[in-house]
């Protein structure tokens, strides 16, 4: 743990991330600017993990481990989600959402 | 000493993160993502996990920012300026964002967790054992899971960002 600091104060900075990851999603209109919104609140979400881990429970590595997962499915998610941006983009010539009412063809 | 250390991460990490959303050129938002892993990676640093920050550099700042940058680069004029949304919206949604972020804080605050002090290193061979031990409480499962989606999810995104050419025999 970090000396001299309380689990208070991380969560209250984690919280923060979170809420500004949130406040990108809604009032960004650009699909790749959702994504990285997306980036923001699993981060926040991951450090909850790392530190919950840390300051509760320092002998075990739950919180760790599951971190490590849920990175892993961030990146997987990322390359979707990038690879499909750019086959809309391809298609409709447009990343913007309000233009994306089209599922398929 | 870490206090201030900790303090100055956690700036960087909010002021990088508030540009990040509200910066209109598209390239700049995402180095702003770039300083706010970083600053992430810092802080699994200062708490001892040097194994998570490894990857959080590795996966992140170099595999997840670069995927970016490339649709980024791809897809956009580098010129170009994103259009915002109205103002009322904006006040709209701060305004919600602000009350989530009450409820949070006042959840935190009036729960006390019961700390346990330490200073405990964790080396990556324990999580190493951890995540491929088979016995109760081991993670072998979900370890060769989540190999088996990240397979399935590249050959996806192959398939997908190929697009046209593969169906489109029979369109001529």
């Amino acid at each position: 743990m970090i000396a001299g600091i309380s689990i208070y104060e991380i969560f209250t900075v984690t919280s923060i991330l979170f809420f500004i990851g949130i406040y990108g999603f809604i009032t960004r209109k650009n699909l790749i600017s959702v994504l990285i919104s997306i980036e923001l609140i699993l981060n926040a979400s991951v450090v909850n993990f790392v530190v919950i881990n840390k300051y509760l429970y320092p002998d075990m590595l739950q919180g760790v481990i599951f971190s490590i997962f849920i990175i892993a499915v961030a990146a997987a998610e990322t390359a979707l989600a990038v690879s499909i941006i750019i086959n809309l983009y391809r298609q409709i010539s447009s990343v913007e959402v309000k233009d994306t009412e089209i599922m398929k063809y | 000493m870490e206090k201030y250390i900790f303090y100055i991460l956690s700036a960087i990490i909010i002021v990088f993160a508030l540009a990040s959303v509200s910066s209109r050129k598209m390239l700049r938002s995402v180095i702003y993502l770039l300083f706010v892993l970083c600053g992430i990676a810092g802080i699994y640093f200062l708490i001892d996990y040097n194994f998570l920050a490894a990857i959080q550099l590795t996966v992140y700042a170099g595999g997840i920012v670069v995927l970016i940058i490339f649709s980024v680069l791809l897809v956009h004029h580098i010129e170009m300026e994103l259009e915002m949304v109205k103002m009322p919206r904006k006040i709209l949604t701060v305004l919600l964002c602000v009350l989530g972020l009450g409820v949070f804080l006042y959840t935190i605050y009036n729960n006390d967790f019961n700390v346990v002090e330490n200073y405990i290193t964790t080396n990556t061979s324990d999580i190493g054992t951890k995540l491929l031990s088979y016995d109760s409480g081991g993670f072998i499962l979900p370890f060769e899971v989540i190999s088996l989606l990240l397979l399935a999810s590249m050959i996806g995104a192959i398939v997908i960002a190929k697009g046209r050419k593969l169906n489109d025999k029979n369109n001529g």
